[in-house]
């Protein structure tokens, strides 16, 4: 079974990184870009576990170490392989 | 008085630390590798700069895992006094023993250079040799010191006056313009509500001597052995 993580910045925190690549689209000549917000995406295989609890899995490691609960949210989808 | 610097894979500012300790302070620097499990005997810790584990994922968050870092953790409940510097306060964010996180510069850059700060809080383990509002010129050197905390928190931080260092012009104003890497509040650094614990992300470890032309890093170490000479800490 495979977790497929996405970790993002919460709204409203500023992402430098985001307005960088922002400008740079508009500069290529993408004008209908509207915002840039740059986030992680891991992927993470687990084995020998039910959905339930690699769901439950997934959230402990997010909380503990993927994701700074003070500036960044996650979400996940969990796929079976 | 014996203080241990701890030792990530990445920290780069951990033999100068020790070099300030052992050779201006007169100390015992005791070069402490991550995966230990103990800070017996220390009387207080430095969390050096660097890059630890390259900076992957984020800035600190695999080093506040390190298996010395329960030790540390705990040093600090006890009021133990911590330092952490750049690196090392990125560390101390990521472990919770200061609130907030870092976030990229404002301005994308790795910013290497000299800058001015105030002395918010003289009455600090780690100041109490400046005086308050004094204006001191300290290098910072990271990609990542843009510092974020809800609204909330950084009232407790200013009604608390847990924000111990501002970056400021020459003069002392802490403006847009004498913010490096857009910190909210113009924050260089900040202590715990309990006062023991200490990050900033100038680095006084590289002007605390005679030959760098510039001792004001030094007051922090001098501040630091005061305090420790003033309230001997409890043998851990």
């Amino acid at each position: 079974m495979k977790a497929k993580i996405y970790i993002t910045l919460k709204d409203g925190i500023h992402d430098p990184q985001g307005q960088a690549v922002q400008q740079s689209l508009h500069t290529l000549g993408f004008d209908s870009v509207q915002e840039v917000r740059m986030g992680k995406f891991l992927e993470v295989d687990l084995q020998d576990v039910e959905k339930e609890s690699a769901e439950a899995t997934i959230k402990s490691m997010c909380q503990k170490l993927l994701a700074n609960m003070v500036i960044e949210d996650f979400r996940y989808e969990i796929v079976e392989t | 008085m014996n203080i241990g610097i701890i030792v990530f894979p990445g920290s780069n500012c951990d033999r100068d630390c020790a070099h300030v300790v052992s050779e201006v302070m007169g100390q015992s620097a005791h070069l402490i590798w991550h995966q230990g499990r103990s800070v017996q005997g220390m009387d207080a810790i430095i969390l050096p700069g660097g890059f630890s584990y390259g900076d992957y994922l984020r800035t600190g968050s695999i080093a506040r895992f390190s298996p010395i870092m329960e030790a540390v953790i705990e040093f600090a409940n006890q009021g133990g006094l911590v330092l952490g510097i750049c690196n090392g306060f990125q560390i101390l964010l990521e472990a919770g023993l200061l609130p907030g996180a870092m976030l990229r510069n404002t301005g994308l850059s790795f910013i290497c250079e000299d800058t001015y700060v105030r002395v918010e809080n003289a009455d600090t383990p780690f100041t109490n040799k400046c005086e308050a509002g004094q204006i001191i010129k300290l290098p910072i050197a990271h990609a990542e010191g843009n510092y974020y905390t809800d609204p909330v928190t950084l009232s407790a931080l200013q009604a608390n006056a847990q924000i111990v260092f501002r970056y400021c012009d020459t003069e002392g104003n802490a403006t847009i313009l004498s913010n490096p890497n857009g910190s909210i509040d113009n924050i260089a650094g900040i202590r715990n509500a309990k006062g023991n614990v200490l990050g900033l992300m100038p680095h006084p470890e590289r002007c605390a001597e005679v030959i760098f032309n510039n001792q004001n890093g030094y007051l922090i170490f001098e501040s630091m052995l005061t305090s420790l000479i003033e309230h001997p800490p409890l043998p851990v």
